[in-house]
């Protein structure tokens, strides 16, 4: 096999790695939608409203504290280092009662690095759930049985006003999030696959970043699938979207429904932000990700969690292998940018409901 | 075993409510009814006659059409229901299933049944012996159990309505049209496997229905409906012997067969309530 197959090989997997990012963030939508049938306009800025306050949560940013300046004239802004040295000491002193002194060492120099980021994340994840509760009480609730198209424009409300909250309480500035994954190519793969090209081929390149981002990407939708297809609960979820009204009728509360739906989106969207904030920066510009997820669900139809994934893939992949292939020789480059939108243009005409929308089930 | 006629203690009292959709439309004109326990009670009348909005303004499900009582009283065992939310009603044991079935398309038979006892708080075994129970009444159900509820046929779906309700362990079950659209076997099925809930399972129904001549069969006692007031109530038996009813619901009249046209006319003559 010549260097220039193993390049595409190479690739196809940084496609499929892409991939994976674009269907995190479609998965927020599906969800959402098929529980409520509401496309959620926000999910973007939910993105960058988790990914921001995960930032300030891990860094101990205070919140609002531009505001307070403002008001007060004080000059606040952190609450002190994130996980001293003693903390750790302190922490292997205790475990080494229990545990041999390499192992309590390592626990705990395992804490002190990853400690603020772990509690960063649970914070993050508190903090999602109670903006779906804020949504379902302040929102939602008083727009049941509206049309589709009102329930939209209250999502783009919420988006506004998510993007000016999270800047409010956090700042708008650049903030680099650090969830302790180095980025950049992994050198352990790319050494154990330089073998199989030629003299030319180094080995794969892959982004160690991106490598985490799929692994727990695919944990994440696995712990989907199994929560809606083998609990009570999650059978309601598929209930609800399926009939509200039926739902309604065998004593499913849509108002819980609604809570448990915009929370799990809410972790999706903290996910999706996470992975995505590493890798570029927290930033305002982070809330357009949700423009590269809406070709992957007319790809993969709105309806199907399935879908979301395969069409983020196809997607990832086809706009890597494009470029590669006939973009970059024949085009002149840069076809990265508008390929996935001109794959969903097509799918719109020849295949509306996408590869795996929900099929209608007419019975005639 | 319980009885199979009605006792005397009432479970639904609902004293002369009203209903208005979107704040203009009047449904309900002041209709009274009694649902009492252990009984069939049916509730007959023609197309918008307001059988399916007395069902939902007693579920509750009437608020998710913008639908709302302005006047009257719905009460279930002496206590006043109409603020609850159809999920309370269904913990308090009252159930619909409505009209046109309803289904969740996408999921099995199996898991539409589960989707019943969604407010049920007493253990797996309690509920893995009821859907037993539902299997045993419904053994179609049994072998499409694994089927997605959308391909399944009308008669099929029916049963799945109703045995997802009675999942619920529901001491009322309010029943729309159950016969819509089924040949009359079916129907006829159907309203045998109501009779036995009833008889063997102690289960209340009230029973909207426009098959007047299947629902009396089946019911202890009828109310029926036009242009959302009561017009004439009474015992299932009585009401099937009753010249109007025959008349104007079961096609039956002295004279024999008439035409169609003739019967409009005698009927814009002849109200109801004069």
């Amino acid at each position: 096999m010549s260097a220039d197959f193993w390049f595409g090989v190479e690739v196809f997997l940084n496609g499929l790695m892409a991939g994976v990012m674009y269907s995190l963030v479609a998965l927020g939508f599906v969800l959402i939608f098929k529980a409520s049938g509401i496309f959620n306009y926000a999910q973007g800025v939910m993105a960058l409203f988790a990914a921001q306050t995960l930032v300030g949560l891990q860094t101990g940013l205070i919140p609002f504290s531009h505001l307070i300046n403002a008001i007060f004239g004080t000059e606040f802004h952190h609450f002190g280092q994130a996980a001293p040295d003693w903390w750790i000491e302190t922490y292997s002193r205790g475990l080494s009662v229990l545990l041999p002194e390499s192992i309590s060492l390592s626990i705990a120099g395992f804490l002190g690095f990853y400690g603020p980021t772990i509690l960063a994340i649970i914070f993050a994840a508190l903090v999602m759930l109670f903006f779906a509760i804020l949504v379902e009480k302040l929102v939602l609730k008083h727009l049941v049985n509206q049309e589709p198209i009102i329930l939209f424009m209250a999502t783009i409300g919420l988006a506004f006003f998510m993007e000016g909250f999270g800047e409010l309480m956090w700042g708008s500035d650049v903030k680099t999030l650090d969830i302790g994954i180095e980025q950049g190519g992994n050198v352990w793969f790319e050494e154990k696959t330089s073998f199989l090209g030629g003299e030319d081929f180094y080995g794969f390149y892959l982004d160690t970043l991106d490598i985490y981002a799929t692994f727990i990407a695919v944990a994440l939708v696995l712990a989907l699938v199994l929560f809606s297809q083998y609990t009570k609960t999650g059978r309601a979820l598929r209930a609800v979207a399926d009939d509200h009204q039926a739902a309604l009728s065998v004593g499913i509360s849509l108002r819980t429904i609604w809570v448990i739906v915009w929370t799990i989106a809410g972790f999706v969207a903290l996910v999706a932000g996470m992975m995505w904030g590493a890798k570029s920066g927290v930033q305002f510009s982070l809330s357009l990700i949700a423009l590269k997820a809406l070709p992957v669900l007319m790809l993969g139809g709105f309806t199907s969690i399935p879908g979301a994934i395969i069409g983020g893939l196809i997607i990832g992949v086809g706009e890597k292998m494009f470029e590669f292939l006939i973009g970059a020789p024949y085009l002149g480059g840069a076809t990265e940018n508008w390929f996935a939108y001109m794959l969903a243009l097509l799918f719109l005409v020849f295949r509306p409901q996408g590869l795996f929308g929900e099929k209608i089930i007419e019975r005639v | 075993m319980l009885d199979a006629a009605p006792t005397d203690e009432s479970l639904l009292e609902i004293s002369n409510i009203e209903v208005i959709y979107n704040h203009v439309i009047l449904v309900l004109k002041g209709v009274s009814l009694s649902v009492p326990k252990g009984g069939i009670t049916a509730l007959l009348g023609g197309n918008g006659a307001g059988k399916t909005t007395t069902l939902k303004a007693i579920s509750n499900l009437l608020h998710s059409e913008r639908g709302e009582v302005t006047k009257g009283s719905i009460s279930y065992r002496g206590e006043k229901i109409a603020d609850l939310m159809p999920a309370d009603l269904v913990k308090k044991g009252v159930i619909q299933v409505m009209e046109g079935r309803h289904c969740f398309e996408h999921l099995t038979i199996e898991e539409n049944l589960m989707t019943g006892s969604y407010t049920r708080r007493d253990g797996r075994g309690a509920v893995a012996a009821d859907l037993e129970m539902v299997y045993n009444y419904f053994p179609r159900l049994r072998e499409r159990r694994k089927s997605q509820a959308g391909y399944t046929s009308g008669g099929e779906q029916q049963m799945c309505a109703i045995g997802r309700a009675l999942m619920s362990r529901p001491e009322t079950v309010l029943l729309d049209e159950p016969s819509m659209g089924l040949a009359p076997q079916l129907v006829e099925e159907i309203f045998g496997i109501v009779k036995d809930l009833n008889e063997k399972e102690g289960v209340s129904f009230l029973l909207a229905e426009q098959n007047t001549n299947v629902a009396l069969r089946f019911a202890h006692y009828g109310y029926i409906l036009e242009s959302g007031r009561v017009v004439m109530d009474g015992p299932a038996a009585e009401l099937r012997e009753n010249p109007d009813v025959k008349e104007f619901y079961l096609g039956m009249s002295e004279e024999g067969r008439k035409s169609y046209r003739n019967v409009r006319s005698y009927r814009r003559r002849k109200r109801w309530l004069g």
